[in-house]
């Protein structure tokens, strides 16, 4: 009676135990990335990535695309920020890291040498809206000279001369103008100063810079894309800076790219990537571009983020290898740049940089 | 040797039980003091690098004191605001509910307030910056249209209505609770025998809560409020969401530029800060652990020093 007892209680014991044992081998393996690759191109094994959350929503999409065509992997994304993800990549925590700006030269140093010269791509390219809230001014135009001016604070109020001059024929009222910028470290603000630290060096004197600059004059602060939507929405006369596909029913000003005014549309802005340069001393392997913000050409918008997939062109194992080139063939693959731009919103690649980047790709190895 | 063995007998039943149960108390009691170390022992060790840092490696201008004093204003000034709005009022309520109340509405109200403090902050944020703030420009306008001469409504006015002001007011939204249910429960403590006796010598109502209640209460009521005040400075994220910071200082409430707060400005900056920055946000920390220790300790001193003058004894 006793024994059987004993039996009952232990039997349930011993089935957690192996359970667990079995579980917990399997998160160990798991970690490890045992790569098999089993016949016919498919994968399997465990990719882990970390950065950028501009690209999470993207990531999502080519997740799920990646993980159906291929049912033996999984494809961890930690949203951590741009500048954590890059931590972890360089400390050999992740396979790869998704950031809004390519390495910097100090960072480029510290990559490890196992990992050999890292190879970055630049997979989600989206359009940066100029939005406003201005009853009455449907198609409002705007001059660099002018978004700059606005944003440091020295135009004031909607009839100045110099946006009346972008707007022949606006009905501008007299309304404050109230800029809105985030108030959060992010990489949109870095482009948006970027772009207007090369436009208009006279008017924009702060530089490119991810934080707010406290030295500006006037301007409202909002946390993330949505904070600064909710105050553009909100405010009569505010203008504001965000990913286009998240500006809504809110106008979007075209920006003067020389002689003509463009709007923020997905070709605009993945357009810009051809007229642009290679980093300086980058090229080859190393796709990280210096956007060409200054260029005159007509059906191009250059208020873009970039956003890189940071690799390495060497890793610890074939498989391991193979699993990173085919996540990443499949995300610069036009399938996989159209699930992000649709759930996303994000300009798809072109085709000239599409095959740069397969190149890149089809470079890294395993030793 | 017979002693010893005479006390071993003499010894009371359940003696075993004593000891563990004192063991475990007082492990717990260090264990608040070892977890209290640790997290100042963290904060300086990892603040410390921003304290010797080159000015030019913090962000902004000025060095490690440039960047963390604004924040230090802001934190006080919005939880100064929120308490001048919320102490008032959380006061008023836990009179009406310990001694004006129907006496079957007592329950339905007392939970009704606690449920403010159910809501998570992150829904404070929302509803601050969704419904509050838009609904609060006509007022910011008129303010700066009348009171402009006031430092304080200066403006110009935010049309967005994301000031320090309605930051403010969430925030003593959040304070409420936590400020009239401390208040509720000490006013229920005040002697039955004082207050019949103050109405006994013909006292009304307000006089009798006058020379009875608020006398008995007085420390209790310190003390709720500067929970009130802990709960206030470290608020982060309806602060992150309401609020629109640009880090300057000013006293002017109801403008675009605001000063941040320590709290939001760490949940802003942390994602997308690397190195000394982190350091900086650390040091940061640091001062925030550092005021709200003070005004614990504060509160505890003027609760120590009233409790002698107190109807209490």
């Amino acid at each position: 009676m006793n024994r059987i007892s004993l039996q009952r209680a232990a039997l349930p014991g011993i089935a957690a135990l192996a359970l667990t044992v079995a579980m917990t081998s399997c998160g160990a393996s798991n970690e490890t990335t045992s790569t098999t690759s089993s016949g016919g191109g498919d994968l399997s094994g465990t990719l882990n990535g970390a950065g950028s959350t501009a690209q999470e929503s993207a990531m999502t999409a080519w997740k799920a695309g990646f993980q159906s065509a291929n049912s033996g992997v999984t494809v961890n994304y930690d949203a951590v920020g741009s500048g954590s993800g890059v931590e972890q990549f360089l400390s050999g925590g992740v396979q790869f890291a998704g950031s809004d700006a390519y390495l910097s030269d100090d960072e480029l140093k510290k990559v490890p040498s196992s990992c050999g010269k890292p190879v970055e791509v630049p997979v989600y390219v989206s359009p940066i809206a100029v939005i406003y809230n201005l009853p009455g001014v449907d198609n409002l135009q705007l001059s660099p000279a002018t978004l700059a001016q606005i944003f440091a604070g020295k135009i004031t109020t909607w009839d100045d001369p110099a946006i009346a001059a972008d707007n022949p024929d606006a009905q501008l009222p007299s309304t404050a103008i109230t800029p809105v910028h985030r108030s959060d470290s992010s990489g949109t603000t870095a482009n948006f100063t970027d772009y207007l630290s090369q436009v208009a060096s006279s008017d924009w004197t702060f530089g490119s810079i991810e934080d707010w600059p406290k030295s500006v004059s006037g301007g409202e602060g909002a946390n993330g894309t949505s904070g600064v939507v909710a105050a553009v929405t909100n405010g009569e006369g505010a203008v504001g800076y965000a990913d286009a596909s998240q500006a809504g029913d809110l106008g979007t000003a075209s920006i003067k790219v020389g002689s003509s005014y463009e709007q923020p549309t997905a070709d605009a802005a993945a357009k810009v990537l051809d007229e642009s340069k290679p980093a300086p001393g980058r090229g080859g392997t190393d796709l990280a571009i210096a956007v060409n913000r200054t260029t005159t050409s007509s059906g191009v918008y250059p208020i873009v983020l970039v956003s890189y997939q940071i690799l390495c062109s060497t890793y610890s194992d074939s498989a391991t290898a193979d699993l990173v080139k085919g996540f990443e063939q499949y995300v610069v693959s036009s399938d996989g740049q159209d699930a992000a731009a649709k759930q996303a919103g994000s300009a798809p690649i072109t085709d000239a940089l599409r095959s740069k980047a397969q190149t890149a790709i089809d470079s890294i190895a395993g030793q | 040797m017979a002693s010893s063995a005479a006390e071993r007998v003499a010894r009371p039943p359940g003696r075993t039980g004593d000891r563990v149960f004192k063991g475990i108390a007082t492990s717990a009691g260090v264990l608040i003091l070892l977890v209290l170390a640790g997290v100042a022992l963290f904060l300086t060790y990892e603040g410390f690098p921003a304290f010797t840092a080159a000015p030019g490696e913090i962000p902004g201008a000025g060095g490690i004191t440039g960047y963390i004093w604004p924040l230090v204003f802001g934190t006080l000034l919005s939880s100064f605001l929120a308490l001048v709005v919320a102490a008032p009022l959380a006061i008023g309520v836990a009179l009406f509910i310990s001694h004006y109340c129907p006496r079957r509405l007592v329950g339905p109200l007392g939970y009704l307030i606690d449920l403010l403090a159910a809501i998570p902050s992150v829904v404070y944020g929302l509803w601050g910056i969704f419904y509050l703030a838009p609904h609060l420009v006509p007022s910011y306008t008129w303010l700066a249209g009348h009171l402009g001469f006031l430092p304080f409504f200066s403006g110009p006015a935010s049309v967005t209505g994301r000031t320090i002001l309605t930051a403010s007011l969430v925030l003593s939204v959040m304070v409420l609770p936590i400020v009239t249910a401390l208040c509720r429960e000490i006013f229920l403590q005040t002697p039955r025998l004082h207050e019949e006796a103050a109405l006994a010598l013909g006292a009304t109502r307000w006089e009798m809560i006058r020379m009875t209640v608020f006398p008995y209460a007085r420390s209790g009521m310190v003390s709720a409020v500067m929970l009130g005040l802990g709960r206030a400075l470290g608020e982060t994220m309806a602060v992150a969401m309401t609020l629109s910071a640009t880090g300057v200082i000013t006293v002017d409430l109801i403008s675009s530029t605001n000063p941040s707060t320590i709290a939001a400005n760490i949940a802003l900056k942390f994602p997308d800060s690397t190195g000394i920055q982190v350091n900086a946000l650390v040091a940061s920390g640091l001062v925030l652990f550092a005021i709200t220790f003070a005004v614990n300790f504060a509160a505890r001193a003027i609760v120590g020093r009233r409790r002698e003058f107190s109807g209490a004894n």
